[in-house]
């Protein structure tokens, strides 16, 4: 016969080997997601890294008050509307001469940005006095020339692949030897709303947009989302038909597609009360209702986590069900109830699908003012530079992202402080 | 071995409450309470009196209704989903599941000390204070103060966290938590104070503290303790009375009930062959 240890010992190197096998899954699994993850932030921090660099030319610029078309009052409104571009014409005329034809000419004008006549006048407005002087200027360089010189442009591929063409090549290592193209940091990037030219665009508009939205969907959401946790948790009548029906509604909303609220938002807010569209306001109104079953959920979890015991000490001394809830219950939930309405703002902030229903996906240049002003967000604006065809895009659109994931990675951050802040021991 | 005598329990008849029920100096009088959790029934048609100043023990066996029984005294019962009650509670001669009847007003006059010590997360002083933070009882920070200070004293706590007022109430021992909660329950002077089973999670020097505590406590209070220990009911009580699966089966002074039991089940009991 055989005794029970033997029995035992038998049956557990098979059980040691089990033990084993499933650390290894878990291990690999882990090691696999690690892999993904790096590649995907290292292959976006690859590309997006150049935005942050932009390619600055140095032009000399005879400020003509004749070709400004002045008289010699130099009024503010004079000032303002003079012809700065053909004053920025002429003075890469100067410096290549001899450029022959229409596309030439043309090709010239495009070495450097059009934002370098805005630049111009407003050096002009603020000091007069260098009208009808030369004066040494650090302009934008056009998004191809920016390109090249961030290792973009291939020299050894035919002219017709090319982007620059030979005789342009000919100009920008003409002003790379007079160390006249400089790559300075892309302040730009990050004061500048959206623009056709890539040298230009930048992403204030889109991080305001985005932060207004998520300013007016947490001021929703959150006293909305919590008060219906705390109702359907402390005070709806248990095994009620109609508590239980709002529940799997709950539930189900949690899982209905993103864009479906967007389109219930066109429908509703748009078609029905005219909330103006493309704006902060409606953004935070549909993404309001993409997060509500986020935070309903999650808050009635920590709700239901407190212990019963909390309630009754409460109840025994006398207090209301309302004060109950709300001296004990709730600040005892708060960690997890802001952990959820913080899940849930992540998640509104990466979202597109649903924006794109109600217009915010329409280019605007304009930094918004407010939540009634037109603007995009960040993943809106991700998706429109990813549209565009220039190559000077791509960069700028991971940088986008980079932006995106370092707000996404705040806001979790202030999650766990808050949750440190609010946690209590029992 | 299983020992098969304790299934004659099943085979004893009981007819109404033995023993003496009812006193002349009632606080609380009970008649024909029968208590319901959904279509199942807890307590059947139970009678019984709690005098003024003295305490009462409920014992008996896991289940038989003297928690439930007790829990109707301040109506802690209603917050419990499909549990309600028949019959009458009387509390100084008013019926206390009267329709008039606050119960926020009826648990400050009953106060309660529950199984498991449960201070709120807060200061010792906050778990003290907020019963009469709640009341308005205090006028000033200074007759709070007071009133917090005398609690704690009451309750036999103040020299061991007079230092530490400030500190977490959770982070006290379990018999020291337990007195924590005594103390901020007659912070709110209660008339009656229920306690059930306050000392089934401690160890023997934190219940004999508190044992003394309720005795001292009882020449002001009226209380009535839910207890599994036989040995405590006769330390402190002066009355006792035994259910038996939902019924009341005996109630009497308490040496009578340990020393001459009427009831062949209180005996049972008592002896130690079941529950």
């Amino acid at each position: 016969m055989i005794k029970n240890t033997e029995k035992i010992k038998i049956k557990l190197q098979k059980r040691y080997a089990k033990e084993r096998r499933f650390k290894l899954y878990g291990i690999s699994a882990i090691v696999i997601s690690i892999a993904f993850l790096l590649s995907l932030l290292v292959n976006i921090s690859v590309t997006g890294l150049p935005a942050f660099q932009q390619t600055y030319v140095k032009i000399d610029i005879n400020i003509d008050s004749e070709l400004l078309n002045l008289n010699h009052q130099y009024s503010e409104q004079e000032l303002f509307r003079a012809d700065y571009s053909q004053v920025i014409k002429q003075s890469l005329k100067d410096f290549f001469p001899g450029v022959e034809g229409r596309k030439q000419k043309r090709a010239l004008r495009q070495l450097v940005s059009k934002s370098a006549a805005y630049q111009l006048r407003d050096l002009v407005i603020a000091k007069p006095h260098v009208i009808n002087t030369r004066q040494s200027l650090w302009v934008l360089a056009r998004d191809d020339v920016d390109v090249f010189m961030k290792g973009g442009i291939d020299r050894s591929l035919p002219e017709s692949d090319r982007r620059l063409k030979d005789f342009q090549l000919v100009w920008v290592d003409k002003l790379l030897a007079e160390n006249r193209l400089e790559k300075r940091f892309n302040i730009g990037f990050f004061t500048e709303g959206d623009s056709r030219e890539p040298e230009q665009a930048g992403i204030k508009g889109a991080m305001v947009g985005s932060l207004l939205t998520m300013l007016v969907t947490m001021l929703l959401s959150f006293p909305i989302g919590v008060s219906a946790a705390i109702y359907l948790e402390e005070f709806a009548p248990k095994n009620n038909k109609w508590v239980d029906l709002i529940e799997i509604n709950i539930n189900n909303l949690a899982a209905v597609p993103s864009i479906v609220f967007g389109l219930l938002g066109l429908a509703v807010f748009i078609g029905l009360f005219g909330v103006p569209r493309s704006v902060p306001l409606i953004g935070g109104l549909v993404l309001t209702l993409m997060t509500l079953p986020t935070i309903i959920i999650t808050s009635r979890a920590a709700l239901k986590a407190v212990p019963p015991s909390i309630r009754e000490a409460a109840l025994g001394l006398g207090a209301s069900r309302v004060q109950t809830t709300f001296h004990h219950v709730v600040p005892a939930a708060m960690p997890g109830i802001l952990t959820g309405t913080i899940i849930g703002m992540a998640q509104a902030l990466g979202e597109t699908a649903p924006l794109l229903m109600i217009g915010m996906v329409a280019f605007v240049a304009d930094v918004p003012q407010g939540i009634t002003d037109p603007s995009t967000v960040l993943p809106v604006q991700i998706y429109l530079w990813s549209d565009s065809p220039e190559r000077a895009f791509t960069e700028r659109t991971s940088a986008a992202i980079m932006v995106l994931l370092g707000f996404l990675i705040v806001m979790n951050f202030l999650a766990v402080i808050m949750r440190k802040k609010f946690e209590k021991k029992w | 071995m299983i020992n098969i005598e304790k299934r004659e329990e099943f085979d004893i008849e009981i007819n109404g409450t033995v023993g003496k029920p009812f006193v002349d100096s009632a606080k609380f009088s009970a008649r024909n309470v029968d208590v319901f959790y959904g279509d199942e029934q807890a307590i059947f048609d139970a009678n019984i009196d709690i005098g003024k100043n003295q305490i009462i023990a409920m014992i008996g066996p896991s289940g038989c209704g003297k928690s439930t029984f007790l829990r109707c005294l301040n109506r802690m019962n209603d917050t419990i989903q499909g549990c309600h009650m028949r019959g009458e509670i009387t509390l100084d001669g008013e019926d206390i599941y009267h329709k008039q009847q606050d119960p926020v007003l009826l648990r400050a006059r009953v106060g309660m000390v529950f199984q498991k010590p449960n201070p709120f997360p807060k200061s010792i002083y906050d778990n003290v204070a907020y019963g009469a933070k709640l009341h308005g009882l205090a006028a000033s920070k200074i007759e709070l103060d007071e009133l917090v200070e005398k609690s704690l004293i009451r309750a036999g706590l103040f020299k061991e966290v007079k230092d530490s007022l400030h500190k977490p109430g959770t982070g006290l021992s379990g018999g020291q938590q337990q007195r924590l909660c005594i103390a901020r329950t007659i912070a709110i002077d209660p008339e009656v104070i229920l306690m059930d089973e306050p000392t089934s999670a401690l160890d023997p020097i934190a219940t004999a503290v508190i044992e003394e505590l309720m005795i001292d406590l009882s020449k002001k209070y009226t209380i009535a303790i839910v207890t599994h220990s036989m040995q405590q009911a006769a330390r402190v009580s002066q009355r006792t009375a035994y259910f038996h699966m939902g019924q009341l089966v005996e109630v009497n002074d308490t040496n009578t009930v340990f020393t001459n039991p009427e009831h062949q089940l209180t005996e049972n009991y008592i002896t130690g062959r079941f529950g």
